[in-house]
C-alpha cells in the first residue's frame, strides 16, 4: 500500500522512461504527416519529400522534456506572481503625469517607423481596453468584437465616400453606430450562457464581415473603400498643398517647413489621446455602481439576480460600451490606413484582441496595456520569425491558460484591510 | 414543372452529402460537450489534419500504384484515422486536461489557442497554399429524363453518403452496447458519480476525443476527394458550421448531431441554389443565432437545469 502511494507521488525511473517513450512515439505520429512527409508539387503530380531529421529532433526534445519533468517539481514550475509595488495615492498622480509626458514627448525624437508601430500599439491598447470592459469586467466572452471595429471603420469610410464627411464629423457617429450595433445585437443574445454567447458573437462578427464582402454596391465588396482622408488639425490639413482652393495647410499656418513626419506624429498623438480617453473612461466606469454591478455579475449571476440586479441591463451596458470603444478605434483605423476592406476584420483579429485581454489579465487595465504593446511591438522586432508569429501566438494562448490563467499582471481586487 | 422536381432532387443530394460531412464532425463536438461541457474549438482543425494525412498517404502510394481504388481510399482513411486519433488524444492532454477544472472561459480560450496553433502548424509544415488532391473516383451517377434535367451525383458524393451512413449505424450500436460506450453515456449523465462507481473518467474523456477526431478525419478525407483541393484553413469555417449542426440537433445528443448535420447541409445547399451562393455562410450563421435564441436546447436536446 505504501509503495502505491509512493509511486503516485513520484514515478519510478522505469515508469518515467515508459512515459517518456510513449510521449516520443506520439510526437512522431503527430509530427510525421505534417513535417516529416512534405508534399511537393512536381508538374501534375504531388510527390513527397522526406524530412526525417525534424521528426527525430522533435521526438528527442519531447523525450528529454518528459524525462526531466518529475525533476522540475510543481512548485518550481509555477511562475512567480508579481505584486505591483503599491504607490501612495499622492505619488500616483506624479507617476501618471510623468508617464504621459514621456508618451507625448518621445515621438519628436524617434524614427518614423517606431512612431508608426507605436500608433498601431495604441490602437490595440484602445481595442484591448474596450474588450476588457466586456470580457474582463462583465465576464462576457465576446468573439465577435472585430465586428464592431468594422462597423466603426466602415461608418467613417461610408460617410466620407457617400456624403463627404470629414474624420472629426464622423468620429462620434462611428462610436454611436458601433454602440447601436452592440445594443441591437446584444439585446437578443445576452440571455445565453457563457460559451453559447461566445459562439453567437463569433457568428455575428462573421455575418458583419460577410455582409461587407457581399453588399458590393454599398461597401465596395472585397476591395473596400480607398483614399479615405486623414484627420485634420482643427481644420488645418497636414499635407504639402491644400486639397481645396484657398485652404491653409498646417505647415503654412505655423510657418514651418513641410515635413511628412508631422502627420505620423499627429496620428500617434491622436491614437494616444483616444487610448488615454478609453483608459480614463473605463477606469471611472468600474468605480461607478454600474462597474460594480459588472463585477458582481461576472462573479455570480444567480446571486446577482437574487439581490435584485437586472442581469440583462447590466450585460447590455457592458456590451454596448465595449462596442462603442471598438467603433472609435475603427474610425481611427480607417483614417490611418486610408483604406478599409473586409480582410482587416477577420476572426483572427478578434482572437488577437482577446489574446491581449487574456494575456494582460482579464480585468487588469495595466496588464491589458502592457499586453497590447507587447503583442504589437514584439512581432515587429522579430520580423525574421514572421512565419512563426501566429504559431507562437496560439501556443502562448494555450500556455498562459495552463500556467497562468490570471494573466501577466492580474487584476487586483479592491479591498479594505482593517488594521 | 418538368425541371423543378429533378432540380430539387439534385439539390437534395448535394445537401445530403454536405450534411453528412457536417454530421461526422458534429458528433465530435456533441460528445465532448456532453461529457466535459466545453466547446472543442480545435475540432475543425482536426478535420483539416485528417484531410492532410489522407493526402500524404495518397502521395506516398502514388496514383499509378495499380492498387484497386477501394484499397487506396481504405488506406487513406486508415492512416487519417490513426493520425488524427493521436492528435485528438494529444490535444486533450496538452491543452484541455490541465484546465478542465478551471472556469469555462479558460478552457474555451485554450481551445481557441489550439485552433490557431494547429492551423499555423500545418501551414508551416505543408505550406499555406491550396494543395490539389488527385481525383480517384471520376465519373458520376446520372439519371433522369433524356430531354429534361439530368440528375448528376458524383461517385465521391455517393461515397460520402454511404460511408457516413455505415459509420453512424456502427457508432450508434457501439455507444449503445459496448462497455466503453456505456461508460461514456454514464459520464455524460454525471461524471462525478460515474467516477465514484469505478469508471476511469480520464480514459472516457480521452476516448471521446479520439473517437470524435477519427470521425472528423473520415469527413476530411472524403471531402478532400470530392472537392479536389485543401489548405490549412479549411477547418475553421467547417468547424463552426458543424458546431451549428450540433447545436441545431441538441448539443450532447448523438442522434441530434446527425440530424442537425443533415438539416444544416440541406438548408445551406438550398440557400445557395435558390437565394445566392454568396449568402450560404450567412444562412448557416443566421441559423445558428436563431436556434440559440429560440430553442437553445436544439431539436433533440434536453433542457439544462441551472444548479446553484
Amino acid at each position: 500500500m505504501s509503495a502505491a502511494i509512493h509511486t503516485s507521488t513520484r514515478p519510478t525511473w522505469r515508469q518515467n522512461i515508459a512515459h517518456a517513450l510513449t510521449a516520443a512515439v506520439l510526437t512522431a505520429v503527430v509530427v510525421t504527416p505534417i513535417f516529416g512527409l512534405h508534399l511537393e508539387r512536381a508538374g501534375m503530380r504531388t510527390v513527397i519529400q522526406q524530412n526525417w531529421s525534424t521528426v527525430a529532433w522533435a521526438c528527442l526534445l519531447v523525450f528529454v522534456v518528459q524525462m526531466l519533468r518529475p525533476l522540475l517539481s510543481s512548485s518550481s514550475m509555477r511562475l512567480p506572481r508579481f505584486q505591483l509595488p503599491a504607490i501612495p495615492a499622492r505619488q500616483r498622480s506624479i507617476w501618471i503625469a510623468a508617464a504621459l509626458l514621456l508618451a507625448v514627448a518621445w515621438p519628436f525624437f524617434a524614427g518614423r517607423n517606431a512612431v508608426d508601430i507605436a500608433t498601431l500599439a495604441m490602437i490595440y491598447v484602445m481595442l484591448g481596453l474596450g474588450l476588457n470592459v466586456v470580457v474582463g469586467f462583465a465576464g462576457l466572452l465576446d468573439l465577435g468584437f472585430v465586428g464592431f471595429y468594422a462597423v466603426g471603420a466602415y461608418t467613417y469610410a461610408l460617410l466620407f465616400h457617400w456624403a463627404g464627411w470629414s474624420f472629426w464629423e464622423a468620429l462620434p457617429l462611428a462610436g454611436a453606430a458601433a454602440a447601436l450595433f452592440g445594443f441591437v445585437l446584444g439585446f437578443p443574445v445576452l440571455r445565453l450562457r457563457g460559451d453559447y454567447l461566445a459562439i453567437v458573437t463569433l457568428g455575428f462578427g462573421e455575418i458583419i464581415r460577410l455582409l461587407l464582402v457581399n453588399l458590393t454596391d454599398w461597401t465596395g465588396g472585397p476591395d473596400g473603400i480607398s483614399s479615405i482622408p486623414k484627420p485634420s488639425v482643427f481644420g488645418l490639413e497636414l499635407a504639402r498643398s491644400p486639397s481645396v482652393e484657398g485652404g491653409t495647410t498646417f505647415h503654412q499656418f505655423f510657418g514651418l517647413e513641410f515635413n511628412s513626419m508631422h502627420m505620423v506624429i499627429f496620428l500617434y498623438l491622436m491614437a494616444l489621446a483616444l487610448a488615454v480617453a478609453t483608459l480614463w473612461i473605463s477606469n471611472r466606469l468600474i468605480r461607478m455602481p454600474i462597474g460594480r454591478a459588472w463585477e458582481a455579475l461576472r462573479e455570480d449571476e444567480i446571486a446577482c439576480r437574487s439581490l435584485g440586479l437586472n442581469p440583462m441591463k447590466i450585460k447590455l451596458s457592458a456590451f454596448t460600451l465595449g462596442a462603442m470603444f471598438a467603433g472609435f478605434g475603427g474610425a481611427f483605423f480607417a483614417a490611418r490606413q486610408g483604406i478599409v476592406n473586409p480582410e482587416s476584420f477577420t476572426f483572427i483579429e478578434s482572437a488577437l484582441i482577446l489574446a491581449i485581454v487574456v494575456l494582460g489579465g482579464m480585468g487588469s487595465q495595466l496588464g491589458v496595456i502592457l499586453a497590447a504593446i507587447l503583442l504589437t511591438v514584439l512581432p515587429e522586432l522579430a520580423r525574421e520569425f514572421a512565419e512563426y508569429r501566429m504559431l507562437i501566438f496560439g501556443l502562448v494562448m494555450i500556455l498562459m491558460m495552463v500556467w497562468r490563467p490570471q494573466g501577466l499582471l492580474p487584476m487586483q481586487r479592491h479591498q479594505v484591510e482593517v488594521k | 414543372m418538368s425541371e423543378l422536381l429533378p432540380q430539387l432532387v439534385q439539390q437534395l443530394f448535394n445537401g445530403l452529402s454536405l450534411g453528412a460531412i457536417y454530421a461526422l464532425i458534429a458528433i465530435g463536438y456533441t460528445m465532448v460537450y456532453g461529457i466535459i461541457g466545453m466547446i472543442n474549438f480545435a475540432h475543425g482543425e482536426i478535420y483539416m489534419i485528417g484531410a492532410y494525412a489522407g493526402l500524404v498517404t495518397l502521395a506516398a502510394i502514388g496514383t499509378q500504384s495499380g492498387l484497386p481504388v477501394a484499397v487506396v481510399i481504405g488506406l487513406m482513411l486508415l492512416m487519417a484515422v490513426l493520425v488524427t486519433g493521436v492528435y485528438g488524444f494529444v490535444v486533450e492532454q496538452v491543452a484541455y486536461k490541465p484546465v478542465r477544472n478551471g472556469p469555462r472561459l479558460v478552457a474555451l480560450i485554450s481551445a481557441i489557442g489550439m485552433s490557431i496553433f494547429l492551423q499555423n502548424w500545418v501551414a508551416l509544415g505543408q505550406g499555406a497554399r491550396d494543395m490539389a488532391v488527385p481525383s480517384l473516383l471520376p465519373g458520376a451517377l446520372r439519371f433522369g429524363a433524356e430531354d429534361g434535367f439530368e440528375i448528376f451525383v458524383p461517385y465521391t458524393r455517393v461515397l460520402i453518403i454511404a460511408v457516413t451512413v455505415v459509420l453512424m449505424i456502427a457508432l450508434t450500436l457501439y455507444i449503445k452496447h459496448s462497455r466503453m460506450g456505456r461508460a461514456s453515456r454514464a459520464c455524460s449523465q454525471d461524471m462525478h458519480m460515474a467516477g465514484l462507481l469505478g469508471i476511469d473518467v480520464n480514459r472516457v474523456i480521452s476516448f471521446t476525443f479520439i473517437l470524435g477526431a477519427m470521425l472528423a478525419a473520415v469527413g476530411g478525407v472524403l471531402i478532400a476527394l470530392a472537392v479536389g483541393k485543401l489548405n490549412p484553413f479549411i477547418g475553421f469555417i467547417v468547424g463552426v458550421k458543424a458546431f451549428t449542426a450540433a447545436v441545431l440537433g441538441g448539443i450532447g445528443s448523438i442522434p441530434g448531431a446527425m440530424l442537425g448535420g443533415v438539416l444544416l447541409g440541406v438548408a445551406e445547399t438550398f440557400a445557395a441554389a435558390y437565394i445566392s451562393s454568396e449568402y450560404k455562410d450567412i444562412v448557416a450563421f443566421g441559423l445558428l443565432v436563431l436556434i440559440l435564441l429560440f430553442r437553445p436546447t436544439g431539436l433533440l436536446g434536453k433542457p439544462e437545469v441551472e444548479k446553484v
